[in-house]
């Protein structure tokens, strides 16, 4: 679902790591955004932001927990875009 | 117990840990860095974790394995920062009474942090080039 005008604005802190650090050139920020699921969210900041990589490449965890990206934004939630990984 | 950390992995003292009377069998997998991946030669690499992400799914990946496998102890321990070649990248320990269940929850437990567990690597290559390995051409494995 678009972000619509009408929809009133969050607080959220996003947190980025390794390939989405280096593009965005931090490691996190707080941004007041209108997006009102984690999907809107990924488009702004992608557009704003260039992000190489696409919604379907990432997983979403809100705080400590995985969530599906159609997820509704809440204030203060602690978002972090997971890149695929590599560990091991 | 899962633990990321900066310093060399010391699998001596870990073994140490997953003895327990109860355990006949005793298995141990080290990921090491080597010096190649897909045709490029690697000289070195970077990984970076999120922490408290970490440390949840890492505890959840514990508890899928204490689920499925009749097992005593499991430890999780893995390198963040910059390695080189030969360095253990990450461990693997599981005790169990019987081998067959300590084999099995090791390979559970690598395999699922492969897939899962939010760490990254970027590989540093001989021609002085890098990458963040899988982020351009790999998508996330399904869950299940």
């Amino acid at each position: 679902m678009a972000a619509t005008t009408g929809s009133r604005s969050r607080s959220v802190k996003v947190r980025y790591f390794a390939l989405l650090k280096e593009e965005r050139g931090l490691a996190e920020e707080t941004i007041e955004t209108r997006a009102e699921s984690i999907a809107d969210l990924y488009k702004e900041l992608q557009a704003r932001h260039k992000f190489a990589l696409r919604a379907e490449q990432l997983r979403v965890a809100v705080g400590d927990d995985f969530v599906d990206f159609s997820s509704p934004l809440n204030d203060d939630d602690v978002i972090i875009f997971v890149p695929p990984v590599a560990g091991g | 117990m899962f633990t990321l950390t900066t310093e060399a992995i010391d699998t001596q003292s870990l073994q140490e840990r997953l003895r327990d009377n109860r355990a006949g069998a005793l298995i141990i997998f080290e990921g090491v860095v080597r010096n190649h991946n897909e045709g490029k030669d690697v000289k070195a690499l970077s990984y970076e974790a999120c922490e408290s992400l970490a440390k949840a799914e890492a505890e959840r990946i514990f508890a899928e394995a204490y689920e499925r496998f009749d097992i005593v102890k499991c430890l999780l321990v893995h390198r963040v920062g910059d390695l080189q070649i030969a360095d253990a990248a990450v461990f693997v320990g599981v005790s169990a009474a019987h081998r067959d269940q300590a084999y099995a929850a090791s390979r559970y437990i690598i395999d699922e942090t492969k897939k899962r567990l939010p760490v990254w690597k970027k590989e540093h290559y001989t021609d002085q080039s890098s990458a963040w390995v899988n982020c351009a051409h790999r998508e996330h494995q399904p869950c299940t």
